[in-house]
């Protein structure tokens, strides 16, 4: 897993059938202390994350499999596992609430 | 998954007979506000895009998951077409 920020979500109507009924949101990975890495990414949401939460993103086919319940293999990967609350580093504390 | 725009189309008569009916777009991945990431690639589209459309896809192993009959021989798959982008505000 890796941690992102929110930044946004996304209305999409036209779509494989494998994201029907789900929350589309779009997230930037980032550093423990917050900073933004490169890239963007778009992750399914299940846990009610908000634009500016810091997440927990799991980027990988069989862990999206097992949370949205699938049956079967789908063409869908990324999926935002839980919301972080707070990062304790070693060097300094960094506050998300 | 990411972000991407198409930015035209491939056409390829002969191919693997898994990827037969398939549609081909050269497609750029860019980033929330339009900035492309990298290297353009070429994807399969599952939802009849078309150029110019900001769409997302998914790659990697999933990217093979895309029809119920069969596996496709693909690494870079359209899943997705953006409506509308709802971004934080700049601070």
């Amino acid at each position: 897993m890796i941690l992102c920020k929110v930044v946004g979500s996304i209305v999409s109507t036209i779509k494989h059938s494998s994201f029907d009924n789900k929350k589309i949101m779009l997230v930037r990975p980032i550093n423990p202390d917050g900073t933004f890495r490169s890239g963007t990414m778009v992750a399914i949401d299940t846990i009610r994350a908000g634009v500016g939460d810091t997440v927990l993103v799991a980027s990988e086919g069989r862990s999206a499999m097992e949370i949205l319940e699938f049956t079967k293999r789908e063409p869908l990967r990324s999926v935002i596992v839980g919301i972080v609350d707070r990062i304790d580093l070693k060097t300094s504390e960094v506050n998300r609430g | 998954m990411k972000l991407g725009r198409i930015e035209g189309k491939v056409w390829a008569t002969v191919k693997d007979a898994k990827m037969n009916g398939c549609t081909f777009y050269i497609m750029q991945p860019i980033d929330e506000e339009g900035n492309s990431l990298g290297m353009s690639l070429v994807a399969v589209d599952t939802i009849g895009s078309r150029e110019g459309d900001l769409v997302y896809w998914v790659g990697g192993a999933e990217a093979t998951f895309a029809f119920e009959d069969r596996q496709i021989p693909s690494d870079a798959t359209i899943v997705g077409l953006v409506d509308r982008l709802d971004l934080e505000k700049k601070k």
